[in-house]
């Protein structure tokens, strides 16, 4: 997500990186550009107004910093206002003093309430709590069968009107919502989870049935659920839903396309409520708490090493994670230590929203379409080694290839591709180990002392050998995250495109 | 994507989060537990069935029949502007600053690129469109701003101008009408509320459920079909959607009607596998004897900048004819077709002014450009 801005931003600030000052004209043309490239993500004119103006205040009022060359000062100046715009940190959802605690959705039609509602029930439930769905659309044909379907899928129970009123369309769903907090209570469910008919903001009369539907639960939190492909007119629809229900927050959706999201950006600032939750995905756990500090840093090319690392931690065990980046930078990693890894990775999620994640990586990398399958063909090579292979891949002779080939349903030119690649890949683990163990191993003893070079630049050419690699600090590179300035490459990477990656 | 890049991405990857793990150990371990993933697999499973070509027919479908009585009220067609004032009024017209003034003055042009890029035109069209404006206005001298913006309008509709933007339906085929577009634009609403009209129209049509992925969409279409009385064709919930419309399709043939109208589960246009898929279900619908006469893209009206992406990207999978413009009646804007028209080419057909089934109608360039200048 947000890699249309993400680009553009790179764009811009690529071209400052040579320069030596910036004067009044330099200041001009850059604003110039991130309003075009704001507008182009959608974001509201006005917004964009304001956030221009008050970068231009940040660039040219102040005493800038010598510390930092004309880009970075500008993306610092970006970094600051991105998060002045999106707002702080992620709300927090505290739960209601008397049970249960009710939320309403409204928004648009097709902006996606029904789906949203079963993935923010899916979502209290790993908080512990006990949610329960009330299908109030009985507008839209099908769509509390459609909340049915997503309920029974995560074993929630869902409230609504009888099926032969469902049916007829003609229930009140003011009648079902208030019926479902007794239900609620009846049944000791602590959320209860209204989901409603998407209405057109202009539309009165639906827009003072929903009112009345906020009157009946009086929810604790009351959400709009926003396309992340909405363009100008999602300030005006924000603006309409905060004038009739008093919002706690937006929840945006659709985030996995390649929609700029400029939404985000834009109703922050003019209804002054954040968002609070986004869906990435299409599966019903695809979906979290928003950070808008993190989103900042992604826009700007970043990368989300938070994000990253909150995911790891769900996934790898602890000894686990030692164990394989000890084997990692000493070079002992075999083709079955690979094979692990590959699959740790591939449970925390797909692997091209990690690859966005990451700070650094090339443009090319993170646009890159990794299929299940392709990364599937991989495994099947591996497993289709013996142990002995698997541990010392230059035993693979021609037969041994072959074998291999037929075993996994491929050609023996993959096999032989996948073994060279691998024995690179091993050199520069052990290169790259080798130059980060004297700080990266003992850990936190030299925490600080990787902090104070964090100023100068990420990478640092060594020098010698044949194949010279950056040093990569990781304390720096977490640190990075948060103090915005220049991107750190990934040694082997650089910036270039690696052959074969289109 | 070559496997040898491949391994170096992942092992790199791999690295980088073992390594930055390890140091960030100390933080505290949020052990929130992660919902259940029983529903992982389905879209990879749905991305190998893409590669597949030949086999069509995979399950039985379910063929319903619903009684084809129908009484057709004269479809009575709602003007854009009578049916946008409403929208109108709720967002101040940004051209009554510009009347306002009285004069042409610097602020004037400001205040129309707001207009239009307020209204999803984008900023390079609009760019494009106050250059020719100002040679306009020098060329004829206006200094009223009122007969500058009646000014922009002709422009705008010349722009629109000179394309076909009937439906087109062959004597000597099945005709298939394919409905694509993203999640949540209106698809299932659209196949509706267009076999609604095509059936009071004397045709007789089929509807294939063609979403199968979206829980209960099979469930909406056929209530769909059961109002408008047009026969309708499902599938298996996760099952193959071309089976489901070559399903149509044959029976489409058997039966003598000569429409289909075929709907899509929604994606996005990121998703290659499921655009793959989508290019499938057109190739198997275009088999004889099925013809595609037209392939629409449902595009919500409140969409921004995105929509052009989402055009390029279905008209590269499937070879779009068509747009059909959702939801207009909640914003009198959906300026981005301006943009999809001029750089695509694609025409706009359809737009939808409201909920009800009559609020589907033919696209007008010059209603439309008084809807948006209005």
């Amino acid at each position: 997500m947000f890699e249309a801005l993400s680009d553009r931003f790179e764009g811009i600030f690529s071209k400052l990186r040579n320069r030596g000052r910036l004067d009044e004209r330099d200041v001009d043309e850059v604003l110039r550009e991130i309003r075009v490239a704001l507008l182009e993500a959608d974001v509201n004119l006005t917004v964009v107004r304001s956030f221009v103006e008050r970068l231009r205040v940040e660039l040219v009022g102040q005493e800038l910093s010598k510390a930092l060359n004309p880009a970075q000062q500008v993306v610092k100046a970006v970094h600051a206002e991105l998060v002045a715009t999106l707002g702080g940190e992620a709300v927090r959802i505290i739960p209601a003093a008397k049970p249960p605690t009710v939320v309403l959705m409204a928004g648009l039609q097709g902006s996606g309430k029904t789906t949203t509602s079963a993935k923010l029930a899916g979502w209290f439930r790993s908080q512990g709590r006990q949610p329960l769905l009330v299908g109030a659309d009985l507008q839209r044909p099908a769509a509390v069968a459609q909340l049915r379907t997503l309920a029974a899928q995560i074993d929630v129970p869902v409230f609504s009107a009888p099926d032969d009123v469902v049916a007829s369309a003609t229930g009140d769903p003011v009648a079902v919502a208030a019926g479902a907090v007794e239900e609620a209570r009846r049944l000791g469910r602590d959320v209860v989870i209204v989901d409603t008919a998407g209405r057109l903001a202009i539309d009165a009369e639906l827009m003072d049935q929903v009112r009345r539907i906020s009157d009946a639960v009086t929810p604790t939190y009351t959400f709009l659920v926003v396309d992340a492909m909405t363009g100008q007119d999602a300030v005006t629809v924000a603006r309409a839903f905060h004038d009739t229900l008093a919002l706690d927050g937006v929840i945006l959706t659709k985030l996995d396309g390649d929609a700029a999201g400029g939404a985000a950006l834009s109703v922050k600032e003019v209804v002054g409520r954040p968002i609070a939750f986004a869906s990435t995905g299409e599966k019903l756990d695809d979906f979290d708490l928003f950070h808008p500090d993190r989103l900042a840093g992604r826009i700007l090319g970043m990368g989300d090493m938070l994000t990253l690392i909150e995911r790891a931690e769900q996934v790898y065990e602890r000894d686990q994670a030692e164990e394989a980046a000890a084997a990692l930078l000493e070079g002992r990693f075999t083709l079955d230590d690979f094979l692990a890894q590959m699959q740790q990775l591939r449970r925390m999620g797909p692997l091209q929203g990690l690859l966005g994640m990451m700070p650094g990586m090339p443009k090319e990398i993170r646009e890159a379409q990794i299929e299940d399958r392709h990364v599937n063909r991989i495994e099947a090579i591996i497993r289709s080694m013996t142990p002995a292979e698997r541990a010392r891949p230059e035993l693979i002779d021609a037969s041994r290839r072959s074998r291999i080939a037929v075993g996994s349903g491929t050609q023996p030119q993959e096999v032989s591709q996948l073994v060279t690649q691998f024995s690179e890949v091993q050199r520069l683990m052990k290169r790259f180990g080798g130059m980060g163990s004297k700080r990266t191993r003992p850990g936190r003893k030299d925490k600080d002392k990787g902090r104070k070079k964090s100023g100068k630049g990420g990478g640092r050419v060594t020098g010698k050998g044949p194949a010279p690699l950056p040093k990569v600090d990781f304390e720096q590179l977490a640190d990075r995250n948060r103090v915005p300035g220049g991107g750190l490459r990934l040694p082997g990477l650089g910036g270039t495109t690696p052959p074969g990656l289109q | 994507m070559e496997l040898a890049v491949l391994v170096l991405i992942l092992a790199l990857a791999g690295a980088l989060v073992a390594v930055a793990l390890v140091f960030l150990r100390h933080r505290s371990r949020t052990a929130a537990p992660r919902l259940g993933t029983a529903d992982r697999s389905d879209r990879v499973a749905r991305a190998a069935t893409t590669v597949l070509e030949e086999p069509v027919v995979e399950e039985t479908p379910v063929v319903e029949e619903t009684p084809a009585v129908v009484e057709a009220p004269p479809p009575v067609r709602p003007s854009f502007v009578d049916r946008l004032t409403r929208a109108r009024e709720a967002i101040a017209g940004p051209f009554r600053a510009v009347l306002a003034r009285g004069a042409l003055d610097a602020g004037t042009w400001d205040d129309l690129e707001d207009a239009l890029i307020g209204a999803d035109v984008g900023v390079e069209l609009t760019g494009e469109l106050l250059e020719e404006l100002r040679g306009v206005a020098r060329e004829r001298r206006i200094e009223d701003p009122a007969v500058l913006i009646a000014a922009l309008k002709e422009l705008v509709v010349a722009r629109l101008g000179g394309r076909d933007r009937s439906l087109r339906h062959d004597a000597d085929a099945t005709n298939v009408w394919l409905f694509v577009g993203v999640n949540g634009v209106g698809k299932t609403t659209t196949v509706g509320k267009v076999g609604h009209r095509e059936r009071a129209g004397g045709q007789s049509v089929v509807m294939a459920a063609g979403d199968t992925f979206r829980a209960a969409a099979a469930e909406q279409l056929a209530t769909w079909a059961e109002r408008a009385g047009c026969d309708f064709v499902r599938g298996a919930e996760g099952g193959d959607p071309s089976s489901v419309v070559f399903d149509a399709v044959q029976r489409a043939a058997a039966r003598g009607s000569d429409l289909v109208l075929a709907d899509t589960a929604g994606r996005l246009h990121t998703k290659s596998n499921l655009m793959d898929e989508l290019a499938k279900v057109r190739r198997v619908a275009d088999r004889d004897p099925g013809r595609v006469t037209e392939c629409l893209l449902v595009l919500d009206a409140v969409t921004g900048q995105n929509g052009l992406v989402q055009a390029e990207q279905f008209t590269a999978a499937t070879a779009l004819t068509g747009v059909v413009l959702t939801k207009l009646d909640g914003s009198a804007k959906g300026g981005i077709v301006l943009a999809i028209e001029h750089r695509l080419g694609i025409p706009v057909k359809l737009v939808g002014l409201g909920e009800g089934v009559e609020d589907l109608v033919p696209f007008e360039p010059v209603e439309f450009a008084d809807a948006l200048f209005g």
